[in-house]
């Protein structure tokens, strides 16, 4: 008989999702910033193909899944080319010192 | 406890213990590879839950691609020779204070609300019937992602260049 059910699986994306925020409040590195939104796109990615599998929804939460992937590529993408261009300016990617918009 | 249990324990143990080494641990090269084991225990999650195309998708473009950029990102920001490979941290007691009680009040939501939970049965493989939605039903925001991913590409490109 198996136990696991939904509830497990929502049980671990909650937790995902909170370590996720603790990462982005408390890092000052604008990297360490990125891995927590990896780490909540991850927990909602988990919530999609749970309920997939257990709300008899037939696949198209596994397809918004797939989405949230591509999309989580572009975002990633364009903050590390961002986090680089900061990099050049400040020498530094501390987002507590980064207090300015024009160079 | 069945097998598919005691599965589910060591995914769900490697996927949350490697979360939390990720947003505690100073040194950023660490914390990115507790995310590959992160993404790893995830990808295992969705394997167990049936959705064996979605898994494969994670390996590829997660582990394969955007934990490398983020390696990249760490390694070109830090100056690797001076040791300035740490993150520093701020605000810990007022963040673990507000998420434990925000995370609190999820898993209190969670754990009192009625979902719908059927017991299903083995799911059959994936891959077709994922084709078939996006060729068919979801064509227009399969497109306009590729779309959106080019664009991303072009502009990232050219933003790191400037």
């Amino acid at each position: 008989m198996v136990t696991v059910s939904l509830y497990h699986y929502l049980f671990v994306s909650t937790i995902l999702f909170s370590l996720g925020i603790f990462g982005i409040v408390t890092r000052k590195n604008a990297v360490m910033v990125l891995m927590g939104i990896e780490l909540i796109l991850n927990a909602a990615n988990i919530n999609f193909v749970a309920f997939a599998r257990y709300g008899n929804f037939g696949f198209q939460g596994q397809l918004m899944a797939l989405f949230v992937i591509v999309l989580a590529a572009a975002e990633a993408a364009i903050a590390l080319a961002i986090v680089l261009n900061i990099y050049k300016v400040f020498s530094s990617v501390n987002v507590d010192e980064i207090d300015r918009l024009k160079e | 406890m069945t097998l598919y249990d005691i599965i589910f324990y060591l995914f769900a143990l490697v996927t949350i213990s490697s979360a939390y080494l990720v947003v505690t641990v100073r040194n950023i090269v660490y914390s990115a590879f507790s995310l590959l084991f992160t993404l790893f225990g995830i990808a295992g999650l969705y394997a167990l839950l049936g959705a064996d195309f979605v898994a494969i998708v994670q390996l590829i473009v997660y582990v394969g691609g955007i934990l490398i950029l983020m390696i990249f990102g760490v390694m070109l920001t830090n100056k690797i020779t001076n040791v300035q490979i740490k993150t520093g941290v701020f605000q810990i007691l007022p963040a673990t204070i507000g998420v434990g009680i925000f995370g609190g009040f999820l898993l209190a939501v969670l754990l009192n609300t009625n979902w719908l939970n059927l017991n299903v049965k083995d799911s059959p493989a994936t891959t077709f019937q994922l084709g078939q939605l996006l060729m068919n039903e979801w064509v227009l925001p399969f497109e306009l992602l590729g779309i959106v991913l080019l664009i991303a590409l072009l502009g990232a490109a050219s933003i790191a260049r400037k």
